[in-house]
C-alpha cells in the first residue's frame, strides 16, 4: 500500500511556512510542495503531511492560531 | 571588529550604520551565491528555502518589536517607502492627521501632498530643546482625527517622543498611533503593545544593522488588514487566479519580488543584536553620547542643540562652531580629520526651525555600537581644533570677505 498524504492549504506562501514551523516543532513530518493542480490553479506552496496524522496537524495549527484555507487529502 | 579603512572615524550612523556586524555581508552574499531563488513564487526547494529566511527575519522583527503574529510584519525598501504606505494609504480627504514639529520630510512631505488633497494637518510644536508635552498632542485632536504619527526620536537632535504617553491619548479616542522608528529601532526598547503602538515603521539600514533596501511596517492588533490601501499592486505568489489584490498580510503590501538579498543580510543584523542585547547597545551609545555632549560643552564657541542629557535622547547630537559654516566644518572634518558626519538641515527642515537652525543647519555627530570612546575623543580633539581655528582674526576676515561674494553670487 503507498503512502497516504494530505495538504494543509494557505493564503498566503509567508502562512504556509509559518505552520511548517509550527508543525515540525510539533515533531510532525512535514514538507512544503507546489499546490497540486487538481486543487488549485494558484501558483503557491502548500504543506504535505502524513494522512495519518491529519487531527493531530489540525489540532497543532489551531493551538498556535495559524489560519489555513483548507485541508485535503491527496 | 576590524575596519578595512584606516584613520576614519564614522559618526554617520543616523544616515547609516556602519560598519555592519560580520556576519551580515556574508549573509548577504550567501544568499545571491546558494539560495538565490525567488521567495514564494515556486515550489521548489530553493525557493522555500529563500520563503523561510524571509519568514525568519519577519519572525525576529515580531519578537524583537512584541508584535505577536509574524504575517503582521511587511517588508518595504526603506522606512519612507513604509511611511508613505501608511500616510497615503490610510488617509482621506476629510481626514484629520497630527504629527509633531520634529519630523522628517520622509512624513512631512507626504503629509503637505495629502495636505493640497483636503486632509487637515497640525503640527504639535516641540520644544526649542526638542520635547514635546503629551498633553498638547491632546488637544489638538479633532472629531475627524484619524491617525497620530510621530517621530520616535529625532534625527536632529535625538529627542525621544512621548510615545507611550500620546499613543495612551489616542487609545482612549480611538486614533491609531504610528511611529517612525528610524532613529530608534535596534538602539532603543520598544514593545508596540506596551508602547501603545499601532503602526510601526522601521529601516533596516540604520540601528538594525542590515544592508539598505530593507525596511518595513508593522501593523499591531487594533488595525485590520484591509484598513490600508496598498502602494502598489501586483504579483505576490498568492491568488494567481485572481486578478484582484489580495487583502491578507502581507501578500496585500508585498507585491513584485522582495530584496531577499537584503533581508538575508538584515537577518544576519537581527540575530547580532538579539545576541547582544538591546540593553547593551543602548547603555554603550549613552556612554558615547554623554563622552560627547560633555566635552563638546567643554569646548569654547561651541553651541550644543537639544537636551544635552542622554538620557533623553538617542546617539544623535547637533551642534555648531561659532564663526563656521556647517558646510565648512564637515568639509575640513573628513579632509583633516578623517571624521565622516553630516551637516545643514537633515532633511528636516521642521526640525531645524523648531530649535532655531534654520536655514543654516548645524554639524551633526551620530555614534554607533561600533564606534569607541577613543574614537570619540579624537572627534572632540577636532572640533576644539576648529573652534580655535574659526576664531583667529585671520580666518574671521577671509570668512567675511567669502560670504560677501557668495551674496553677490545669489543676486
Amino acid at each position: 500500500m503507498s503512502t497516504q498524504y494530505g495538504v494543509v492549504l494557505f493564503d498566503s506562501t509567508q502562512r504556509a511556512i509559518q505552520a511548517e514551523r509550527a508543525l515540525k516543532a510539533a515533531g510532525l513530518l512535514v514538507k512544503l510542495i507546489p499546490v497540486p493542480r487538481q486543487i488549485s490553479s494558484d501558483c503557491g506552496v502548500c504543506l504535505r503531511f502524513l494522512w495519518q496524522d491529519h487531527s493531530r496537524v489540525e489540532e497543532v495549527l489551531r493551538d498556535h492560531r495559524v489560519a489555513f484555507a483548507g485541508i485535503r487529502q491527496l | 571588529m576590524d575596519k578595512p579603512l584606516p584613520n576614519i572615524i564614522y559618526l554617520d550612523n543616523a544616515a547609516t550604520s556602519w560598519p555592519k556586524p560580520a556576519g551580515v555581508a556574508q549573509a548577504v552574499a550567501d544568499f545571491i551565491n546558494y539560495l538565490g531563488a525567488n521567495p514564494g513564487r515556486s515550489g521548489h526547494r530553493l525557493s522555500t528555502a529563500a520563503a523561510e529566511l524571509v519568514y525568519d527575519t519577519r519572525s525576529l522583527l515580531a519578537e524583537m518589536f512584541g508584535a505577536e503574529d509574524p504575517l503582521r510584519v511587511v517588508f518595504c525598501k526603506n522606512v519612507t517607502e513604509a511611511l508613505n504606505t501608511v500616510l497615503r494609504g490610510l488617509l482621506r480627504p476629510g481626514d484629520h492627521v497630527v504629527t509633531g514639529s520634529l519630523e522628517h520630510n520622509s512624513v512631512m512631505r507626504p503629509l503637505r501632498a495629502l495636505e493640497r488633497q483636503g486632509v487637515e494637518l497640525t503640527a504639535v510644536p516641540a520644544s526649542p530643546a526638542g520635547l514635546f508635552r503629551p498633553s498638547d498632542f491632546e488637544r489638538a485632536l479633532r472629531p475627524n482625527t484619524r491617525l497620530i504619527v510621530l517621530n520616535h526620536a529625532s534625527n536632529v537632535v535625538g529627542t525621544l517622543a512621548p510615545v507611550r504617553e500620546v499613543g495612551q491619548i489616542a487609545r482612549e479616542h480611538g486614533v491609531w498611533l504610528a511611529v517612525d522608528a528610524a532613529q530608534t529601532a535596534g538602539v532603543y526598547p520598544i514593545h508596540m503593545p506596551a508602547d501603545n503602538i499601532d503602526i510601526l515603521c522601521f529601516t533596516g539600514h540604520k540601528g538594525l544593522l542590515g544592508p539598505q533596501g530593507t525596511g518595513g511596517f508593522i501593523l499591531g492588533e487594533r488595525v485590520p488588514d484591509d484598513a490600508i490601501e496598498p502602494l502598489t499592486r501586483g504579483g505576490t505568489g498568492s491568488r494567481s487566479e485572481e486578478e484582484h489584490q489580495p487583502d491578507f498580510l502581507p501578500d496585500r503590501f508585498e507585491s513584485g519580488t522582495l530584496n531577499a538579498a537584503g533581508i538575508a543580510g538584515l537577518k544576519a543584523g537581527l540575530e547580532f543584536l538579539r545576541r547582544e542585547g538591546i540593553a547593551k547597545v543602548r547603555a554603550h551609545e549613552v556612554a558615547l553620547t554623554r563622552r560627547l555632549l560633555d566635552g563638546l560643552r567643554a569646548i569654547a564657541g561651541v553651541q550644543i542643540y537639544g537636551t544635552r542629557d542622554p538620557a533623553y535622547q538617542v546617539a544623535v547630537v547637533s551642534f555648531n562652531i561659532a564663526g563656521m559654516y556647517p558646510s565648512e566644518a564637515a568639509l575640513a572634518l573628513d579632509e583633516e580629520f578623517g571624521i565622516m558626519c553630516r551637516v545643514g538641515l537633515h532633511c528636516a527642515p521642521a526640525a531645524h526651525r523648531t530649535i532655531g537652525t534654520f536655514p543654516q543647519g548645524t554639524i551633526r555627530f551620530s555614534p554607533g555600537y561600533f564606534n569607541t570612546p577613543a574614537e570619540i575623543d579624537q572627534a572632540l580633539e577636532a572640533v576644539e581644533a576648529l573652534a580655535r581655528r574659526a576664531h583667529t582674526p585671520t580666518y574671521q576676515v577671509v570668512n567675511r570677505e567669502r560670504s560677501v561674494y557668495d551674496d553677490r553670487e545669489n543676486r
